[in-house]
């Protein structure tokens, strides 16, 4: 209790002091080095949402490719060089004209690393995973996806292993685009589920991927 | 745990903001915590992800709901190192210059008393009911899905069983199954009677529903 009382009267470190001092505690003691940290740093970098988006387009490109990627998703995006940490059993979720899927992680933020990259802030907010499992169209009118109450939500909650990717729906307008051209359509957000992939006419590099609208 | 972490379903958030061209990291020092996270665990095998989930489920609620997503990823990880002797508590907070906030104590009996099944006791299209428990430990059953009813829609291979393997307990693989509830029976208040919620749920978790 003395402790306790004695830590309150003392300032806290600053997160950048404290993670500065695992650092240098974990090197100086011989138990990771310097090069350990680049490397996990640096595949970070890799996982990226465009690898998801490749996928996407892929599907939407190569109806074998489609089937093997609804079939095992997991195979499919390692076909196209997308595998490691968090991508060992993938399924891919395929939106349809009357239903929309959304991914969430309301005990911790998990992601699909290799084809969605590490989850960006607002999946991580508080917000985000208390409220899309309660109230999914309501947040996803907030987020900018109007969805008619036709269309049938799911919303798939990552509790345990399999980490999900969203196939969204091809957009109109967009037949004649080649699958690079296709991939330039499909958001992290897309992806999650939280935004449809956006028609070619709204592209443009300030607005790619945040909100998509649907009437 | 019925923890600060089981946030689905909670009420009184507010909106969520979407950052365009969001980069990887914001700060150097998240791409640091990062990498400790993931070297700690596959590296220096100090701790499994099992313990480390539960580790930030034991953070301060306050401190878990105010601060960044990289900072719970680094009090869980310095939390296990100090709890398993790889740290000193005062020689990182010497290092750091001030308090360095770290995760509440394990409960003394935090597992549910839960029968193993090595063999996947469901099926496709089965009606099954989540048991209703509370262990004070790490389990990956969401409070809001505790006790209701939902289908089985697919099979997953096994995975090792998070309870115990949090726990240092017996290392033990289940399937799981994705289980589709109405979510009209998991709230009341709910407008659009067609939309469900899937949690991926072990086998352990569940029983058959009558
Ligand atoms: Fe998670």
């Amino acid at each position: 209790m003395r402790e306790e009382t004695e830590r309150n009267a003392r300032s806290k470190a600053s997160i950048e002091q404290r993670v500065a001092a695992t650092k240098e505690a974990l090197i100086d003691a011989g138990r990771i080095t310097q090069a350990d940290l680049d490397q996990f740093a640096s595949m970070a970098e890799d996982w990226r949402p465009e690898n998801g988006a490749k996928v996407v387009a892929r599907a939407w490109t190569d109806p074998d490719f489609r089937a093997r990627l609804l079939e095992d998703a997991t195979s499919a995006c390692a076909e196209m060089g997308y595998a490691g940490p968090q991508g060992e059993y993938i399924v891919a979720l395929e939106n349809t004209p009357d239903r929309h899927n959304v991914i969430v992680c309301t005990q911790c933020s998990c992601t699909a690393w290799p084809v969605l990259g590490l989850p960006p802030d607002w999946y991580k907010s508080p917000a985000y995973r208390a409220r899309v499992v309660r109230e999914p169209r309501k947040v996803l009118r907030e987020m900018g996806l109007w969805l008619s109450d036709e269309v049938a939500i799911r919303v798939w909650e990552t509790s345990a292993e399999t980490r999900y990717m969203v196939i969204p729906l091809r957009p109109e307008g967009a037949r004649s685009l080649n699958e690079d051209a296709l991939a330039n359509l499909v958001s992290r957000e897309a992806l999650i589920g939280v935004a449809l992939a956006a028609p070619p006419a709204i592209q443009s590099p300030d607005n790619v991927g945040i909100t998509s609208h649907s009437f | 745990m019925d923890g600060i972490h089981d946030l689905g379903g909670t009420q009184g958030f507010g909106h969520i903001d979407v950052e365009a061209d969001e980069p990887v990291f914001h700060h150097p020092w998240q791409r640091t915590s990062f990498a400790l996270m993931m070297a700690t665990q596959i590296i220096l095998r100090s701790h499994n992800a099992d313990e480390y989930r539960h580790a930030i489920e034991r953070m301060d609620p306050a401190h878990y709901l105010l601060c960044d997503y990289y900072e719970r990823v680094l009090t869980g990880t310095v939390s296990l190192l100090v709890e398993k002797g790889y740290l000193s508590r005062e020689d990182v907070e010497r290092r750091a210059g001030g308090v360095f906030e770290l995760a509440g104590p394990v409960s003394d009996r935090p597992l549910a008393d839960l029968t193993p099944q090595p063999e996947a006791r469901f099926n496709l299209g089965d009606r099954v009911r989540v048991l209703n428990i509370s262990p004070s430990g790490h389990i990956r059953a969401p409070k809001f899905c505790r006790g209701h009813e939902g289908t089985v829609i697919h099979r997953a291979p096994k995975f090792r069983f998070p309870d115990t393997s949090a726990h240092d307990g017996e290392r033990r693989k289940e399937h799981t199954y994705h289980v589709e509830f109405k979510s009209k029976d998991l709230w009341s208040d709910r407008d659009a009677a067609n939309d469900s919620v899937i949690v991926d749920l072990w086998d352990s978790y569940l029983e058959f529903a009558l």
